[in-house]
């Protein structure tokens, strides 16, 4: 029985979050200045919780699966949301409605630890239902917003449409294999040609929620009218649950068939990482340049996927810890910028060094990171995945691959550059919180340490052998 | 253990050089940066100094040879492999010579930094970005292994970065640093890619262990590298010529040559110590730690280097001839001198005993670093004096600047390479080794010597003689004096630096190699040398249009030479019109007319459905979902065809 809690109490950690949100909600409870700091010692606890007494097994008939690793990666995705509930909170505040915010965004992660864990088809769709849902409804959380009703609905019709995708494809998988047992499958798998259009489908509906182009379209829409929090969860906690769940598949799934799918995941990480940087050259909007941004940053990962190996576990759960607070940080000072007069346009940004020094110097740590620019966490992150990727692909794609780490340079170093300009553009002044301070201090502090502190990959590398 | 303590204090005072003004540039150290980071560097300078001591004389030299040390050694990232990455300090002959000279010459630019920009704005960041370089340098030559050296190589590009962008409010000056860090980033790309291969190979990063796995003949780390060919030549070659690549970028060779004219709009003291003594020849030490591989392995790299090398040095001597701003022939003769210390390398054959090209190279830049961050400094009094970079606006000024003109003359006869000035016995090595090993190179550096006395002496006289400036109506004191110590130490290792027994110190295998001279061998360099001097005194000595006449004869080798070649113009070409023009239109268009212009057809066919809902139907998401299916297909499709 004991067994049972300690297994699931990752779970469990965030069921009785979301109880506790409930009762709140039902007494009246719910007033920013008590919930708010509430959820935010909470969500801490439940990290430093996750961390502690994590042990492997099957529960649930052989349904739900975990191991020390997949209790880590669930810890990363407690971290995020623990720093995004800091870094958000000038707008967290302003909201209405806290607590259904708090609510959504948890339920959305329940859904993605199970996700994680899941070891059965039918648990796995159904997660990725309680994942997704939710953050459609959050797409939507200024309902007064024309844009944020938009992106809401684009959200859930897309997602709708790669979930029958999906779901056609497990249905392919059932009848060929007659069972929907993750560890069954491979050996019952034939060679017939249903078989690949259905690991087709499945890829695609991964390629959707990691948005790998074409499978991208809905993104900039998206992440450009849903407010900055939701926009960060989906870049960050759902990109991170979808690439450490696309591994794990990847690996006890499709293992018969590496030979074919490692060339289509190639491709999509070539062109991946061309457009996402083609139409990054061009945003002027942060939030869609973070869209494609993240885009680009989804075609690196999948490099390091696309090798095919247990071992490209490490790197992926390597740059996701650093990819969080890279693209935290720089989704906080969007979400400041944006709430303090709907700022949100490049020129906006001009002379931001000059009006508030601490977001400025945040924004371009955080954009040196994702360029992948040393000392920064983001260039170890990145050589890592390149690393694996190239440990499996041709030369000449990983030149292809380096070369386009240039490219994106420009676009970097022009919002850099922006922010160092000296105009008179603006004087209002934009202080954030002195809670957002703190997260950003962390995002920093995390983004110029994790690169030397080399017991951290160790510590990965160790997690990632028995797989 | 000492070792290890001092090896570590002398990385740490420039970090501290860059830490304390960073933090608290604007309040606590607003003034005092200055002398804070000359104190640090000072203490930095010393401790290099003594251990340098130590090592020539007490602990290093064990059995009759340098020894190679690591301290400290310590485990930093680990694979799940056998490839694990070690931080750690490789202490050689070569990383000592280098660590002394490093910081030796940021110690002289820290201190004469302290009167150049007294008044500037921004004094507090400018010396936490020079400490901040010095750090980044001091752990590039002292890397153990070839990530470490990668992340600091790169660490080096973004201080670089921040120093030439330092007047950033200057439009030449940002478009420099960003092209500098641009076009080295693309170099690194190859670096990148060559550190892998090469890794792969050996199946280590660690220095040691990829030079004696990929050296051993026979062995099988060797033999499997060797197996494996892409376009006819062997996977091998290819990691050391993408290795050099990223060399050749940091060291401005060409064609990657192309950011370092620009990076001179960064200020004059930062030209004297990145782009004189310190991260120019960095690619020449990267090449000289991995020199065994090029040698044995790889002979045909090698060779291709020495070529490279050679037409880098021959062109940039012939363009600074037609250059008229001062720091920009300074900027040209830098990347000519990184041609003969690289070409240098490139001709060395590999033989029992220590290699005399190999000592040739890194002698040279030894003294290049003294007599160029000299010539830098000087340039920065002369400019600061007259107001302008062009050396038509100067002249005659060797009247207003009596001991600058001393100092600048003593750094161009030392680079021409007259006896006895430093930068003969350099230039008579690399002669030598280019003579027994490949004479046609020996005539092409025998070549560049010359026109490289004729462009300095151009320089000097166009700016010191010529014709009388009219004189400034206030006297204006030349130079404070604290600022011209460093001025002097370092004219007094431009004269004398050659003197030192450089064979005896830094050799190719840690081997004392005795000292070559013959009097013979140097009548016809230094008979050259004296005409290009005599040359340029007959052009520019006493006001006249000889000049002006040749280059009316010869106006279309001028427009060459001014155009530098028209590389510049080349690279401008591919990438605006190639790929701004070309591809980034290209997406945009696809942005605005299909996908946008898609929306609209749909939009407009739905808005009499429904105008209230017009904005949320108007066909995106079903677009979106068309191309999901599409995408699907096509992927089938790919596999199916396969």
């Amino acid at each position: 029985m004991t067994d049972f809690f300690l297994l699931l109490k990752n779970e469990l950690g965030l069921c009785v979050l979301l109880l506790f949100l409930l009762v709140m909600k039902i007494s009246g409870r719910d007033n920013a200045s008590f919930l708010l700091p509430a959820m935010q010692w909470l969500l801490l606890f439940n990290f430093v919780f996750s961390l502690l007494f994590n042990s492997g097994g099957r529960l649930f008939g052989g349904m739900f699966d975990t191991s020390p690793l997949l209790a880590f990666q669930k810890a990363i995705l407690n971290l995020a949301l623990y720093l995004s509930s800091l870094l958000f909170e000038s707008w967290l505040r302003k909201s209405a409605h806290l607590a259904e915010f708090f609510l959504l965004t948890l339920s959305s992660l329940l859904g993605f630890f199970l996700l994680i864990s899941s070891a059965h088809f039918l648990m796995f769709y159904l997660s990725l239902e309680l994942a997704t849902l939710p953050v459609a409804a959050l797409a939507g959380f200024a309902p007064m917003e024309k844009r944020s009703s938009e992106a809401a609905m684009k959200m859930i019709l897309s997602a709708a449409f790669s979930s029958a995708v999906l779901l056609f494809g497990i249905s392919l998988i059932y009848g060929l294999a007659g069972t929907l047992y993750f560890k069954e499958v491979p050996a019952a798998l034939k060679e017939h040609p249903l078989t690949w259009l259905a690991v087709l489908f499945l890829i695609a509906a991964f390629a959707f929620k990691l948005s790998v182009v074409p499978f991208h379209l809905w993104t900039a829409d998206v992440y450009e009218g849903a407010p900055a929090s939701v926009s960060s969860y989906l870049s960050v906690i759902s990109k991170g649950a979808v690439a450490f769940v696309f591994v794990s598949a990847l690996h006890k799934i499709f293992v018969p068939l590496k030979g074919q799918i490692q060339p289509v995941l190639l491709g999509l990480t070539l062109i991946t990482i061309l457009i996402g940087n083609l139409f990054a050259l061009r945003q002027q909007n942060i939030k869609r340049f973070l869209a494609f941004s993240s885009i680009t940053q989804a075609g690196y990962i999948l490099f390091a996927i696309s090798s095919l190996k247990a071992e490209s576990f490490t790197p992926v759960i390597y740059f996701i810890i650093i990819y969080i607070f890279s693209n935290l940080a720089a989704w906080s000072v969007a979400s400041v910028m944006s709430s303090s007069a709907g700022k949100e346009n490049q020129h906006d940004y001009a002379g931001l060094y000059y009006r508030n020094r601490f977001l400025a110097v945040a924004l371009v740590l955080s954009l040196v990171s994702l360029a992948g620019i040393p000392p920064a966490a983001g260039f170890f992150g990145k050589w890592f995945l390149i690393l694996q990727g190239a440990s499996a692909a041709k030369g000449i794609i990983t030149v292809f691959v380096a070369l386009n780490l240039i490219l994106s340079l420009y676009y970097y170093l022009k919002w850099i550059w922006v922010v160092f300009q000296n105009t008179n553009a603006g004087s209002d002044t934009i202080t954030p919180t002195r809670m957002e301070k703190t997260g950003l201090i962390l995002c920093v502090a995390g983004i110029l340490l994790i690169g030397f502190w080399g017991d951290l990959y160790r510590y990965i590398v160790e997690l990632v052998k028995p797989f | 253990m000492i070792y290890t303590v001092l090896v570590l204090l002398i990385v740490l005072f420039p970090l501290a050089g860059f830490l304390f003004p960073a933090l608290w540039g604007r309040s606590l150290f607003k003034k005092s940066a200055g002398p804070l980071t000359v104190v640090l560097m000072t203490f930095s300078f010393l401790l290099s100094a003594y251990f340098a001591y130590l090592y020539f004389f007490e602990f290093g030299y064990q059995q009759g040879a340098y020894r190679r040390f690591l301290f400290p050694d310590i485990p930093w990232l680990e694979f799940s492999g056998a490839l694990a990455i070690r931080m750690g300090a490789y202490i050689d002959a070569v990383s000592v010579m280098m660590l002394l000279t490093v910081t030796f010459v940021s110690l002289m630019v820290h201190v004469y930094s302290l009167w150049y920009m007294k008044h500037q704005e921004r004094y507090a960041a400018y010396f936490a970005y020079l400490s901040l370089f010095t750090f980044s340098m001091l752990g590039l030559v002292l890397s153990s292994n070839i990530f470490q050296m990668y992340f600091f190589w790169e660490l080096v590009g973004v201080s670089s970065f921040l120093l030439i962008g330092f007047y950033y409010q200057k439009p030449a000056a940002a478009a420099a640093a960003k092209k500098a860090f641009i076009v080295t980033r693309f170099a690194d790309v190859g670096f990148f890619i060559g550190i892998l291969i090469l890794s792969f190979s050996a199946g280590s990063m660690d220095f040691e262990t990829i030079l004696h796995k990929l050296t051993t003949p026979g062995s099988d780390a060797l033999n499997t590298a060797a197996a494996q060919t892409f376009l006819g030549i062997s996977a091998l070659s290819w990691g050391a010529a993408l290795v050099f690549m990223g060399a050749a970028g940091k060291s401005a060779l060409f064609p990657l040559h192309i950011w370092l004219p620009d990076a001179m709009e960064g200020p004059t003291p930062v030209s004297a110590l990145i782009h004189a003594a310190t991260m120019v020849v960095a690619g020449v030490f990267l090449i000289a730690r991995l020199f065994p591989l090029y040698a044995i392995t790889v002979p045909g790299v090698q060779e291709f280097i020495a070529w490279v090398s050679a037409v880098t040095a021959l062109m940039a001597a012939l363009i600074a001839c037609v250059q008229t701003d001062i720091k920009r022939i300074l900027a040209f003769s830098t990347m000519s001198q990184i041609g003969l210390m690289m070409l240098s390398l490139g001709v060395a054959k590999y033989e029992a005993g220590p290699v005399p090209g190999y000592t040739a190279s890194l002698f040279h830049l030894f003294t290049h670093a003294l007599f160029k961050s000299l010539l830098f400094l000087c340039a920065g009094i002369m400019i600061h004096f007259v107001h302008n970079n062009s050396i038509w606006k100067m002249g005659g000024l060797r009247k207003y600047l009596p001991l600058t003109h001393l100092f600048f003359l003593a750094g161009c006869l030392a680079i021409s390479g007259i006896p006895p000035f430093s930068g003969f016995f350099s230039k008579e090595e690399i002669l030598l080794a280019a003579y027994r090993n490949y004479f046609p190179l020996y005539v092409l550096v025998l070549i560049t010597s010359a026109v490289t006395a004729f462009y300095m002496f151009r320089m000097y006289f166009r700016t010191f003689w010529f014709y009388n400036l009219k004189g400034p109506t206030e006297k204006e004191t030349e130079i404070e004096v604290p600022a011209l110590i460093p001025l002097v130490l370092l004219a007094i290792g431009a004269v004398l630096g050659g003197f030192i027994p450089f064979g005896n110190f830094v050799t190719s295998d840690g081997h004392r190699m005795p000292f070559h001279f013959d009097v013979r061998f140097s009548l016809l360099p230094v008979i050259l040398n004296l005409a290009g001097i005599f040359v340029a005194m007959w052009f520019y000595k006493t006001k006249n249009k000889r000049s002006d006449i040749v280059q009316e004869k010869a106006w279309k080798l001028y427009l060459l030479l001014s155009e530098k070649f028209y590389v510049d113009h080349l690279y401008e070409f591919i990438t605006r019109k190639v790929i701004f023009q070309v591809i980034g239109r290209s997406a945009a268009w696809f942005d605005k007319n299909i996908v946008d212009g898609m929306v609209n057809l749909s939009g407009e066919a739905t808005q009499y459905v429904s105008a209230a809902f017009r904005k949320l139907q108007s066909g995106k998401v079903q677009l979106y979902a068309l191309y999901f299916l599409l995408a699907i297909l096509a992927l089938a499709l790919i596999t199916i065809l396969k």
